[in-house]
């Protein structure tokens, strides 16, 4: 291999790879730099001035939708997917590091729920809870939906984690009279945590931006993805874009706050590494 | 052997998951499949056990036309991610040889994952619109002369952001397959003589895979179940299999809905299980 590295393959590599990025990146800085558009502008380029009339509309609910509603409704709906996504895969992750009667079943269970079409999800929890006579919330249904994909994300996760653990720091931990939930709590949590805080962020920004598990789940009041897929038929103007534009923030804040956390729990991990050697010393 | 309270222990930990599954994926696949035999009139659904939903589907032209549309987005999705995401993949294995530099690329091409793939689509828009940069970017250097209208609203454009949304799936089982392959064994090709196209077709795609597979996977069963992509991107122009299925939903005739439902589960189960015998998905984890 260490021709290639001068070889022309790497360059012609690494020119697509750029270009890749690009092709990944640029529609969306098209949106972001258009949602600035002055009050005149429309839908594409040229910028006719620099403007924030277009946040402004935004916050005027009776123009497109209720959108700080569905906004707020969204931030809470993937807030609590993302606690019940940690806490279960974190649950269901440690159960299948053994083999336990039906894992199999399960696991192709779990990669079903993950395949089967979204649509025809939601169609079938619409109908169930019809059936039932019970009215679909965001909060029973909705949330239900959700799940049904984070978790299998969740879980895949996990096994990744699990994969790359080492198990002797809890046997060490078991030989010296930790209870099981003691090594739990205090062993592989803390080792786990910064893979903790990304399977975290997935069930966040999934929930937060998904719009093909939420049709016909939400009940009367709409999750953010919703009112945005009312506003393409609807609106023409770059109020979209602005929307755009406020949801990617969201989105990216998720990620560097999780990065920042990430990065917190390795330091402190090496902080108390180094503090515990120089204390053997 | 295992004691009790160990087995005790275990149930419980997979109590929540089986659980929502339960709730929220077994019994709404149940309450499709026993509602795609009921009847329905313009008000309400009539429970019963009927076979027209299925001879309807069966007998409409339509329902041929839209599955081969929709076969026609799933693969040509499916070439594009896994040609483009393989070369991403490796890219990203082998010729990236800072730890930190590959950590950094690889999350450059996992974020777009995390913001709304509704908004990713929706930025088409200002490129590829009539009067979008692409469209007035060949008429400024005169390589056309009206804008092409292909470009937005058609079937380009459905698989354009088919590739832009899913070829991550691709990219991440592939990069994992890749970095699992023991490099010595490409040193020891090298030694041999291989050159770097013999070291890709006999070691590293071979190698790869149970990631191509899990990709594949990933691509096609959501390709065969969309329905905004195809509505948002084809402008209406075109129909995939989702797309009739909500229509039908429109319309309140979900038992013709369920109908569809049940013969796309089944289709879609038959792909996945036809790639999952060319490799243990489970043992790959």
């Amino acid at each position: 291999m260490s021709n290639a590295r001068r070889s022309p393959a790497r360059f012609l590599l690494m020119a697509f790879f750029i270009v890749f990025v690009i092709f990944l990146y640029g529609p969306m800085f098209a949106i972001i730099t258009l949602s600035f558009q002055g009050p005149d502008g429309g839908l594409t380029f040229p910028m006719q001035g620099f403007s924030l009339h277009w946040f402004a509309e935004l916050f005027k609910e009776q123009r497109v939708g209720d959108f700080k509603a569905s906004f707020s409704r969204s931030l809470l709906l993937a807030t609590i997917v993302m606690l019940l996504t940690v806490a279960i895969s974190l649950m269901a992750g440690l159960a299948f590091r053994k083999n336990f009667k039906g894992s199999a079943a399960l696991f192709y269970l779990v990669v079903a729920s993950l395949i089967v079409p979204s649509i025809l999800l939601t169609l079938g929890i619409g109908l169930l809870f019809d059936r039932l006579g019970l009215e679909t919330h965001w909060w029973s249904s909705g949330l239900g939906a959700h799940l049904s994909w984070t978790l299998p994300f969740g879980l895949l996760i996990m096994f990744a984690i699990f994969n790359r653990f080492d198990k002797a720091y809890e046997e060490a931990a078991r030989d010296m009279g930790a209870s099981a939930w003691q090594v739990v709590r205090f062993v592989i949590v803390p080792i786990i945590a910064p893979s903790l805080i990304g399977v975290g962020l997935f069930g966040f920004t999934l929930s937060f931006d998904e719009f093909a598990r939420s049709l016909l789940v939400m009940g009367v009041r709409n999750t953010l993805p919703l009112e945005i897929f009312g506003m393409t038929t609807t609106v023409t103007t770059p109020t979209l874009y602005a929307l755009g534009t406020l949801t990617t923030l969201v989105s990216f804040l998720m990620i560097g706050l999780s990065l920042l956390v990430i990065r917190h729990l390795s330091a402190r991990r090496v902080r108390l590494q180094n503090a515990r050697e120089a204390g053997d010393a | 052997m295992r004691s009790l309270a160990d087995k005790f222990l275990t149930s419980l930990q997979v109590t929540p998951l089986l659980g929502v599954l339960a709730v929220f994926f077994l019994l709404p696949i149940v309450v499709i499949l026993a509602v795609s035999f009921w009847d329905y009139n313009e008000f309400s659904l009539l429970p019963d056990f009927v076979w027209t939903n299925y001879q309807e589907l069966f007998s409409s032209p339509v329902t041929y036309k839209i599955y081969l549309s929709t076969f026609m987005f799933a693969g040509l999705s499916w070439l594009f991610t896994l040609l483009i995401g393989f070369t991403v993949a490796y890219y990203l294995a082998f010729h990236v040889h800072s730890k930190l530099w590959q950590t950094l690329l690889f999350l450059l091409c996992t974020i777009p994952f995390l913001t709304s793939n509704l908004i990713r689509m929706i930025a088409w828009i200002p490129v590829l619109g009539r009067h979008g940069l692409v469209n007035s970017g060949l008429q400024n250097i005169g390589l056309i002369d009206a804008p092409l209208e292909w470009l937005l609203y058609s079937d380009f454009a459905v698989v354009l952001a088919f590739v832009h949304l899913y070829t991550l799936f691709m990219v991440v089982p592939i990069f994992n397959s890749m970095m699992k392959i023991d490099r010595s064994l490409i040193e020891a090709a090298v030694d041999a003589g291989a050159g770097g196209w013999q070291v890709l077709r006999q070691i590293i795609i071979p190698l790869c895979k149970p990631g191509i597979v899990i990709g594949s996977i990933f691509v096609i069963t959501l390709v065969m179940g969309d329905f905004v992509t195809v509505q948002t991107m084809s402008g209406g122009q075109n129909a995939s299999v989702g797309v009739a299925m909500n229509n039908k939903r429109a319309l309140l005739q979900y038992p013709a809905a369920a109908a569809d439902a049940v013969v796309l589960l089944v289709v879609v189960l038959l792909i996945v299980a036809v790639l999952m015998r060319v490799v243990n998905v489970r043992k790959e984890l």
